[in-house]
């Protein structure tokens, strides 16, 4: 038997949709300086807030991001049912170590940059089938555990090419209520691997924007939309170049999201802040979504939001051994 | 093995080189001209500085092969001392090859590393990992000497 809520391909619909009651990001001191910075609900004054190794530090913006959140609506940690949630670190370590803290049931997730969004949707569905009620999906990544994890050590004096993006300190959390006020999710769209060969490691955005477009073509297929009818579209991670790809893309393909499409890696920064290509990470689309999207979503200038969180699933490990960078892309629907 | 080539992977090829055009077309170069101007000017600079250190030297009466380890190893502390404070990596940025060729660019290598993993502790992180970057230009300047030193045995014999 088919699923019931199950539309086209690859999208669900979800019967009761889920209300995003509260929500909360914490950013770095770079993103906290960007054109977003008063949208935040705290910028870190340095990137070890706190604690010993940024590790630590990671993990505490996240976990102060998720305690944030229930706080908006005077919930304690212990009145969550479920914790959805990743980041990019090897093992989920700074998920791992938040959720230890929080001692609340938990799912952790890797999808590289993708993450908000698939935590979003696990969320959903758990919470339409009927299994939870109130749960908290969040992702969080930190700009120099990843350099470290991925790169090189921070004080090694290399040249970035302008195609390399800055991975972005920030954590978005959201409270996800079965009854409550606020945006609603309605549907998603579950984004296939898609990889087109791609190896430069210094060029995400090439690698991902064939997956993006992918899911958001299948998704206006899926629901039998057409391309103007949400207000905003808006990708991950893909940077400019990525971002200037994805457009290439979607007119080959015929499916330019109007009226407004945009890249919340490009959104992050100023030009002048060194980020070359634009942010990157799990924590970029995730606060960008937890601190201006939503607040928009709020004040009613956004009704209608497609949010597109972009992964590369790659490691330096399958990159020295001469694999290509495959890429994800999940669609989540967010109305008022 | 198949002789006829499956036409869904023929396709996905040509999908593959379609796309890689796109992205070679959207994609900026790197400023060529400007990165070679800058890496030329700082590891000028350093070569310079070194010099300079190594004519001192010399003309306070070290000796040829002295005044060369000396400059070398004052080079090396330089670098270290400089990516310690933070200013090596930040030079590094707009300097590339020209800040990691000269023997500074190995210092700060090996110091980044050391002070990268020392939160992992002085065995398993500083011990084990300082040579994470530099280690290949040790492992194939080991096996560049001995082939030198090899010639070099072969010729004189």
């Amino acid at each position: 038997m088919p699923g019931t809520k199950k539309k086209g391909a690859q999208t669900v619909v979800f019967d009761n949709p889920l209300v995003l009651t509260a929500w909360a990001s914490i950013v770095g001191p770079l993103e906290g300086g960007g054109p977003w910075g008063q949208d935040f609900d705290w910028i870190m004054e340095d990137y070890l807030f706190g604690e010993q190794t940024w590790e630590k530090g990671e993990s505490k913006m996240l976990r102060e991001t998720v305690k944030h959140a229930l706080n908006k609506r005077n919930l304690e940690p212990a009145d969550a049912e479920l914790f959805v949630a990743g980041d990019l670190l090897n093992q989920l370590v700074s998920t791992n170590f938040a959720a230890r803290e929080l001692s609340i049931p938990f799912l952790g997730l890797y999808g590289a940059c993708s993450t908000m969004a698939e935590s979003l949707i696990v969320s959903s569905m758990l919470m339409d089938g009927g299994f939870f009620d109130r749960t908290v999906a969040a992702a969080c990544s930190h700009h120099y555990t990843a350099e470290r994890q991925f790169r090189f050590p921070t004080e090694q004096g290399v040249q970035k090419p302008p195609s390399s993006q800055w991975t972005a300190t920030a954590a978005g959390a959201v409270l996800l209520e079965s009854v409550g006020v606020g945006p609603r999710i309605t549907a998603a769209t579950i984004g296939r691997v898609v990889d087109m060969g791609q190896k430069d490691i210094a060029d995400m955005g090439s690698a991902m924007a064939p997956a993006a477009v992918d899911t958001i073509k299948t998704h206006f297929k899926d629901m039998n939309l057409p391309t103007d009818y949400y207000d905003l579209v808006v990708t991950g991670d893909l940077g400019k170049i990525g971002m200037a790809i994805a457009q290439q893309l979607f007119i080959k393909d015929g499916v330019s999201p109007r009226p407004n499409y945009s890249d919340c890696g490009v959104l992050l920064f100023d030009d002048n802040q060194g980020a070359l290509s634009g942010g990157s990470g799990c924590g970029c689309s995730a606060c960008i979504l937890c601190g201006p999207l939503l607040k928009k979503m709020l004040a009613g200038d956004i009704k209608k939001l497609l949010f597109i969180a972009t992964g590369a699933l790659m490691s330096p490990l399958s990159s020295f051994q001469g694999e290509s960078i495959p890429g994800i892309a999940h669609a989540v629907v967010i109305e008022n | 093995m198949l002789t006829t080539p499956d036409p869904a992977n023929q396709l996905k090829k040509i999908e593959i080189e379609d796309y890689e055009t796109l992205v070679q077309q959207v994609k900026p170069k790197p400023p060529l001209l400007k990165n070679s101007f800058w890496a030329f000017v700082v590891g000028g600079v350093i070569c310079m500085l070194a010099q300079a250190i190594q004519n001192y030297l010399l003309s306070k009466g070290a000796g040829k092969t002295d005044a060369a380890s000396w400059t070398s190893v004052i080079m090396i502390f330089l670098g270290a001392l400089l990516t310690g404070i933070g200013v090596y990596n930040e030079l590094g940025k707009i300097a590339g090859a020209g800040s990691i060729v000269p023997i500074t660019g190995f210092s700060n290598a090996i110091v980044a590393s050391a002070m990268e993993f020392k939160r992992e502790g002085y065995i398993f992180g500083v011990g084990a990992r300082i040579f994470s970057v530099a280690g290949p230009t040790l492992v194939f300047g080991f096996v560049i000497a001995v082939l030198i030193g090899a010639i070099k045995v072969f010729i004189s014999s």
